[in-house]
């Protein structure tokens, strides 16, 4: 029977598994930038110019979002996996969903 | 593939998932003290150089999502594509590997 809460389940596995991927192909970008300080400040400084730009961090602001989607998201996973189920666990996709956009927004708040 | 061998990657992946749990919560708290009013290479470079515990928190950091990318990525790879032999094996030690250079090299950049 595919009842809300399965929807909700799928949903959830869904989010989880492709904020993962996104977040996976993103490391390798992230590191690097990082690694641009290697060749002189300047370098890294250019970048952290172009990143300045207003679009640039909506663009950062989502993927704190996703960061926090898949952490909080984890996170339920882990206590499902590692304690006997309990009702109150079904609340966590909503907790995980809400703490990812409370993420998104503060980090907003804070880059302007 | 071996049920022990696949044990322990399972076992991997959640172990560096608790890890990446405290680490990824206190890198945005302090991304999101870090960048209000802006970030330039030189003030990171301030805060970094010579913070030998940063480099060590953040080595932690990169070889725990280094190891809980690359397995998520191998997850997804058997399950969407269906992609199991031995090429995909070795694509993912490479990512794993790449992840951990990288991300290494560009804390010693700025650590050192």
């Amino acid at each position: 029977m595919n009842t809300n809460r399965d929807k909700k389940e799928y949903w959830a596995s869904f989010v989880q598994r492709w904020s993962g991927v996104l977040l996976a192909l993103f490391l390798p970008a992230h590191f690097t930038v990082l690694s641009l300080v290697l060749q002189g400040e300047q370098v890294l400084d250019g970048f952290l110019y172009w990143a300045d730009a207003p679009i640039v961090k909506f663009a950062e602001a989502g993927l704190v979002g996703l960061l926090a989607v898949h952490l909080l998201g984890g996170v339920r996973l882990l206590v499902i996996e590692f304690f006997a189920w309990k009702e109150w666990q079904g609340y966590l996709i909503s907790v995980a969903g809400t703490g990812a956009m409370a993420a998104g927004c503060l980090f907003l708040l804070r880059a302007f | 593939m071996s049920n022990r061998l696949e044990f322990k990657i399972w076992l991997a992946h959640r172990l560096s998932a608790m890890a990446l749990g405290l680490f990824v919560v206190v890198h945005l708290a302090g991304m999101m003290i870090a960048i209000q009013g802006g970030v330039s290479a030189q003030e990171i470079l301030g805060r970094t150089s010579g913070n030998y515990v940063f480099g060590l928190f953040y080595s932690l950091f990169v070889l725990a999502a280094a190891t809980h990318a690359s397995i998520g990525l191998r997850t997804v790879a058997r399950e969407v594509l269906g992609w199991k032999g031995w090429s995909a094996g070795i694509l993912i030690i490479c990512f794993f590997l790449a992840l951990n250079i990288v991300g290494v090299s560009a804390i010693g950049g700025l650590v050192l």
